[in-house]
């Protein structure tokens, strides 16, 4: 499956050639025609995000609004939903959000060190069963977390490590993610060459190149990096899941699951309202990083 | 959203065609054999301490586990107490578990409705966007929203809500006069919730075929429009050969991702994969075997059947390409 995955990748253009664009507004394209397709894509990206943006809404509305007005306008704006939402727990809601906060920063940082120097590696040194090694590193990035979890949890069972953020972190910090690696040799493979071989000519080791000379010039692809471990380990459910059932550890995932569990039916502004607290950071992310985020999976694929 | 659609396709950093792995062999311009070997050996040991936290993972997160876990799969191991070789009793178990094949048609069904569904309209909005829309960037935007917040649990209790009996949907049903009903708790409708949930995030393979299409050469249209082909002419014999590859790697990736589908499944049917088991996704299945009950022997042989069907449709794509991928001449 390896050596076989990485054929369509490079199907994935990465580079912009010239003769590709097309001119825009081509004259064949009468104004009327270009009106309607507006019309038709806005119509489409309304419903599309309509959801989204009554949730919004519905976190700010009564209960008895949320089951009877599907508009986006709230009668009041109520407020009690996010105070009522925050407190509804065992624990503040900010006590999950800190816990979430410190995975993520643990995977964050995982994954910028070990992914890069990994990517390094097979980017730019020669060593033994280097092409083997990049084989089955790609094929790791298709294989399901399924099958190897239930050995993890028995092996960090045996650790102590159930009910603590370490089967969290641990794995990043050991370049699992290899989706970040790829990415990374794919970026690295860009730069010249003649940068490396100056910097050894100063004096400079394979360290001094990878923290000098590489790493500075890789921030656009450690930025994707980040943003997307970002996301998917705050939306992460399944391994949370696996390895915190402790209250005090609860995640946001988590304790959303927790609220919807617990509170069911009755309180669906609140649960609209940490919702929507919860998909902010995405949000934001999202609109600050997305250049970045475009361009990763025009490169790789991913999601 | 500044950015205009030269973002889509990556800077010259990024460059396709040395994407080859593995990677090209250095030059290597230093004169005398000695320096050059002595260089090397220094290469190698830099490469082993690069490499070293890559390799510890792939030994003991990865790889171990993975023959842990086909050993498991011979055993009746429980976490407590001694994993006792049973041989293939797990998998002749499987064959009389009725739910397990209940699981696997449910997943089947998810797969096999949403992926296409999901690439049709991914294909369908690249095209439209390609055709120089102005406010690119925006549309893009909304339409790959989706797919990041897709998967995360807030969105699935919004889901809930919105085809719940009271829910969204009921309410604009309402308004022209048609009583809807509970969706999410009707046996026939709960799993097509979960469909419309992946097709919802279209996003991130539209963003990889309007790369590919940008890729197209103009001249292919042009030369095609001066020998009279129509807008459908030059769709079928132009656009769709050219952007087979990416087609094909968009399923390859969306049919892996959707058999694994789990947090959007686990909270809809709040964990349980109901209403009478209508969404009990195969990872719901597993999840259930090895961490509700922790029978870990059966779910590891689960695991594995998993992994062999993902990777016999995986195979059978690859097969399959042979005859509709088109990679140039």
């Amino acid at each position: 499956m390896a050596t076989k995955t990485q054929a369509p990748v490079h199907q994935v253009p990465v580079e912009r050639r010239p003769t590709a664009r097309r001119p825009r507004g081509r004259s064949e394209l009468g104004s009327l025609r270009r009106l309607l397709i507006h019309l038709g894509l806005i119509a489409f990206a309304m419903i599309m995000i309509y959801p989204l943006l009554w949730m919004l809404s519905a976190s700010f509305k009564p209960l008895d609004e949320i089951f009877s007005d599907p508009s986006l306008i709230p009668s009041t704006l109520e407020w009690r939903n996010y105070v009522d939402g925050w407190t509804a727990l065992p624990h503040p809601f900010h006590r999950y959000i800190f816990n979430s906060t410190v995975i993520v920063a643990g995977a964050i940082i995982g994954n910028l060190v070990s992914c890069s120097m990994a990517a390094y590696a097979f980017a730019r040194l020669q060593f033994p069963l280097r092409g083997m090694l990049f084989a089955i590193m790609l094929a790791t990035i298709m294989l399901p977390i399924h099958v190897v979890i239930i050995p993890q949890y028995i092996l960090f069972n045996n650790f102590g490590w159930i009910n603590t953020f370490w089967p969290l972190i641990v794995p990043k910090l050991l370049a699992t993610d290899a989706f970040f690696i790829f990415l990374m040799v794919q970026f690295i493979r860009g730069l010249p060459r003649e940068l490396d071989e100056a910097a050894k000519i100063d004096g400079c080791s394979h360290w001094g190149v990878f923290l000098r000379v590489i790493m500075p010039l890789c921030t656009p692809a450690l930025a994707t990096t980040a943003i997307f471990t970002f996301i998917w380990t705050w939306n992460d459910f399944y391994s949370q899941l696996i390895y915190i059932r402790d209250i005090d550890l609860q995640t946001v995932p988590l304790a959303l699951r927790l609220f919807l569990d617990s509170q069911g039916q009755t309180s669906w502004g609140a649960l609209f309202a940490m919702s929507i607290v919860a998909l902010g950071p995405i949000f934001g992310f999202f609109l600050a990083g997305q250049r970045y985020l475009v361009r990763g999976i025009a490169t790789t694929g991913i999601k | 959203m500044t950015d205009n659609e030269v973002a889509v396709v990556p800077t010259k950093a990024h460059n396709s065609d040395d994407a080859k792995a593995p990677p090209p062999e250095p030059p290597t311009s230093r004169a005398g054999r000695g320096y050059r070997s002595s260089a090397r050996r220094r290469e190698r040991w830099a490469a082993l301490s690069f490499l070293a936290p890559f390799l510890i993972g792939l030994t003991v997160v990865t790889i171990g586990p993975m023959v842990a876990s086909l050993y498991l799969s011979f055993t009746d191991y429980s976490l407590i107490g001694d994993a006792n070789w049973i041989g293939l009793e797990n998998y002749q178990r499987m064959l009389e578990d009725p739910r397990l094949l209940t699981s696997i048609g449910v997943t089947f069904r998810y797969v096999f409705i949403s992926v296409p569904l999901q690439l049709a309209m991914a294909l369908g909005l690249a095209m439209v966007l390609d055709r120089g829309v102005r406010g690119l960037p925006i549309y893009r935007s909304i339409f790959y929203l989706p797919s990041l917040l897709g998967g995360s649990v807030a969105i699935a209790i919004m889901w809930r809500q919105v085809f719940g009996t009271e829910g969204l949907v009921n309410q604009v049903l309402a308004i022209f006069g048609v009583q809807g009903q509970g969706w999410i708790s009707h046996p026939d409708y709960a799993l097509d919730t979960l469909i419309i949930l992946n097709v919802w995030t279209f996003g991130s393979p539209m963003v990889i075929f309007l790369a590919g299409l940008r890729q197209i050469p103009v001249m292919y249209y042009e030369a095609a429009r001066v020998d009279g082909a129509g807008p459908i002419r030059r769709f079928l014999n132009i656009t769709v050969p050219l952007l087979t590859p990416i087609i094909f790697f968009n399923l390859v990736l969306q049919i892996i991702n959707a058999f694994q589908a789990f947090t959007q499944a686990f909270i809809v049917s709040g964990g349980k994969g109901g209403p009478s088991d209508s969404t009990l996704f195969y990872t719901l299945y597993l999840y259930e075997r090895g961490f509700t009950a922790f029978d870990m022997g059966y779910a590891s042989a689960l695991a594995w059947l998993l992994l062999m069907i993902i990777g016999l449709f995986t195979a059978l794509n690859f097969f399959m390409s042979k005859l509709w991928v088109f990679y140039g001449d």
